[in-house]
């Protein structure tokens, strides 16, 4: 069964002055499944999800989220998705819990906040740490909390741009459960990770971006049988070179 | 010892910005046209003052003073009548105009100190405005000089009292159309700045850091990476930005009720000492006049944030925007320095211009306007500053709206700009 396009994006191009980030590239993500956006460095991955995450503006091409025109539409689209930036941070002087339950606010007339808030508490297992100030945690306990703090509000498209960054390898396992767990919940995910076993675990299908273009795309198993690889990793490679 | 150059040019590269440079280059702009100002007052005084004199006594001692006076000063009235010479006076630069009246010689000789009627042509209350009348000052002490000296000479027999202190001067000051008997123009001076340089302070005080403020929450929005989650969250960027305007704003006028509070209680220690009600002459403050004063002074606060909050979205982090408050503490201390040595009406016209043209001047000369009666300069000063406020909040509103909020910078097709304020204004008109 297909399902409906969660996200399609039609010929898409950002540019900075002069530079093209990203040069025309078109692909639609499944409302369910889990879609991954790999490349190399500085191929264009998160200037894509900076774009279909209303960050930043569209130069030109066509982007609907769950129907909706990002570039019309921006305010009801930020309503659907959730985005977890790399390098995100959170506000030092709030506690774990405070910071979600600053975050849960805008979300109130969606959900009941106070569960809201309970959910992320459970996501970020930071146990009685939740109550500590931000300022205090480590690298890996505030990248559990942003997690948290993304998937807490089930949204409808997950735009995660290297979910487990900063994590050992306990730590990433879990959250990658969880986003598993939300994705059979009904949550979209679209993600980059430059963790090839990750991206093979976790995604139903996959696009490789290079030099601001959609080089490849297709299921894991479809890739490797195409590229005659035995992991995503050597297909990547494959691809790239 | 090449090693050390190396890092000697990574320290000059790292320290010797643009951002570093401005505030040094504003500040020796500020000196400089302050060393004009006093260049200009050092030239007048070297000059003789311009004054109007009348001579109704036509007595040795009189015609001896009359004479002092006139080779010392540049007369544009001489005749008799105290009238004309007001007039002539006050169509004039004159300073003043000088009367010795009928009984002048006599009194002296008959053993008291003769008056000399003062009429002081005052045309602003600044410090400097004042500095002029200390000339007038000088040749009245002159006169009396003369008159001792010629006392001494054996001319008159009086006392040792009268002989040092022939002459006293009677004091009546022509302000704002206002007749001030018995007060000379430092003395108001003195009380107005007393009274007025309270509310600039204040103002300094609250826009430096409420300005600071909303610069600082930018850079560490930026610096600690939360600004890219705030902005994805289901609200506007208006919203965003109005929301951190008015929690500034709400902050700074915390601060102005502490600074007031403890600023207004040590005012009114000189208050108190205050031999000169100028509420007699007209000169007060009601509450209409503290209503104005209040909306101007809001005004240039959210000027101030809104201009904050442009210059904070060109921060890249922390520390780029402790810099970046550094224009805007000058806006808040030019307008300060000005206000406090000269008065807006006697200003050239362009350094009218200027002062009117930085929003924070408004609040700060609402007081001594309002106290003259001036309410035209601070309604149009509350209007330019409403008008400042929009222009300035659409400008950070559309800003918020574009990369330049994460990228910090402004890339044209053509080449890096020096200007990016400029460039996203005349980007964004273009696309209008």
């Amino acid at each position: 069964m297909v399902n409906m396009p969660a996200v399609e994006v039609a010929n898409l191009v950002k540019a900075f002055g002069s530079f093209q980030a990203v040069k025309g590239i078109s692909f639609n993500v499944n409302e369910g499944e889990v879609f991954g956006l790999i490349g190399p460095n500085g191929a264009g991955k998160t200037t894509t999800l900076r774009v279909l995450s209303t960050l930043i503006e569209v130069t030109s091409g066509k982007i609907n989220i769950f129907g909706q025109d990002l570039v019309k539409d921006a305010g009801e689209v930020r309503k659907r998705i959730s985005y977890l930036p790399e390098d995100a941070g959170a506000y030092k002087n709030m506690t774990g819990r405070e910071y979600l339950k600053f975050i849960a606010q805008f979300f109130h007339d969606l959900k009941d906040s106070r569960a809201m808030v309970e959910k992320g508490v459970a996501i970020a297992q930071l146990g009685e740490r939740i109550d500590d100030k931000v300022d205090t945690y480590s690298k890996g306990m505030a990248r559990k909390l942003l997690v948290a703090r993304a998937l807490m509000i089930d949204p409808k498209l997950a735009i995660l741009d290297e979910p487990t960054s900063g994590l050992d390898v306990l730590n990433a396992q879990e959250i990658r459960k969880v986003i598993k767990k939300t994705v059979s919940e009904g949550t979209t995910v679209l993600l980059s990770s430059h963790n090839m076993l990750e991206v093979e675990l976790m995604c139903d299908r996959i696009a490789l971006i290079d030099n601001g273009k959609i080089v490849e795309s297709g299921t894991p198993s479809e890739l490797k049988r195409k590229y005659e690889s035995s992991n995503i990793e050597e297909v990547f490679v494959r691809v790239v070179s | 010892m090449s090693n050390m150059a190396g890092i000697i040019k990574k320290e000059i590269k790292e320290l010797l910005t643009l951002s570093a440079l401005i505030p040094i280059i504003v500040m020796a702009i500020m000196f400089g046209m302050i060393g004009n100002l006093v260049g200009e007052i050092n030239v007048s005084l070297t000059e003789k003052p311009v004054i109007g004199i009348i001579d109704q006594d036509n007595s040795t001692l009189s015609q001896l003073a009359y004479a002092n006076i006139s080779d010392n000063a540049e007369s544009i009235y001489n005749g008799t009548s105290i009238e004309s010479g007001l007039s002539a006076a006050e169509n004039s630069t004159a300073m003043a105009l000088i009367v010795i009246p009928a009984g002048f010689g006599s009194d002296i000789i008959g053993n008291e100190s003769g008056t000399i009627q003062v009429y002081w042509m005052m045309r602003g209350a600044g410090i400097i405005d004042s500095v002029p009348f200390s000339m007038v000052q000088g040749l009245l002490t002159k006169v009396d000089r003369n008159i001792s000296a010629w006392l001494v000479e054996g001319n008159a027999s009086v006392s040792t009292e009268v002989i040092l202190a022939p002459t006293k001067t009677y004091d009546t000051t022509m302000f704002k159309g206002k007749e001030m008997t018995g007060i000379s123009p430092m003395a108001i001076s003195s009380i107005v700045q007393s009274q007025s340089t309270f509310v600039p302070m204040i103002i300094v005080m609250v826009v430096i850091m409420a300005g600071s403020m909303v610069i600082t929450s930018m850079g560490s929005e930026k610096e600690n990476k939360t600004l890219e989650t705030l902005l994805t969250l289901p609200i506007s960027r208006t919203s965003i930005v109005f929301g951190k305007l008015i929690g500034a704003a709400i902050v700074g006028l915390i601060m102005a009720v502490i600074y007031m509070g403890g600023f207004g209680y040590y005012m009114t220690t000189f208050a108190g000492s205050a031999a000169i009600d100028l509420s007699a002459y007209g000169f007060t403050i009601d509450a209409v006049d503290y209503v104005l004063m209040g909306i101007s002074l809001f005004l240039a606060l959210l000027a101030a944030l809104a201009l904050c909050m442009i210059l904070g979205i060109f921060t890249k982090n922390y520390k780029a925007s402790q810099m970046m408050t550094m224009p805007i503490t000058f806006l808040a201390l030019i307008p300060m320095f000005i206000t406090m040595f000269a008065d807006f009406d006697t200003l050239p016209l362009g350094g009218q211009a200027f002062l009117f043209a930085i929003p924070f001047s408004h609040p700060m000369m609402a007081m001594k306007s309002l106290m003259f009666g001036d309410v035209g300069l601070v309604l149009a000063g509350i209007a330019y500053e409403a008008v400042f406020c929009v222009v300035a909040m659409f400008i950070a509103v559309t800003l918020f709206k574009k990369d330049i909020l994460l990228t910090g910078k402004v890339k044209t097709a053509t080449r890096k700009s020096a200007f990016p304020i400029a460039s996203m204004i005349a980007g964004m008109l273009r696309k209008r």
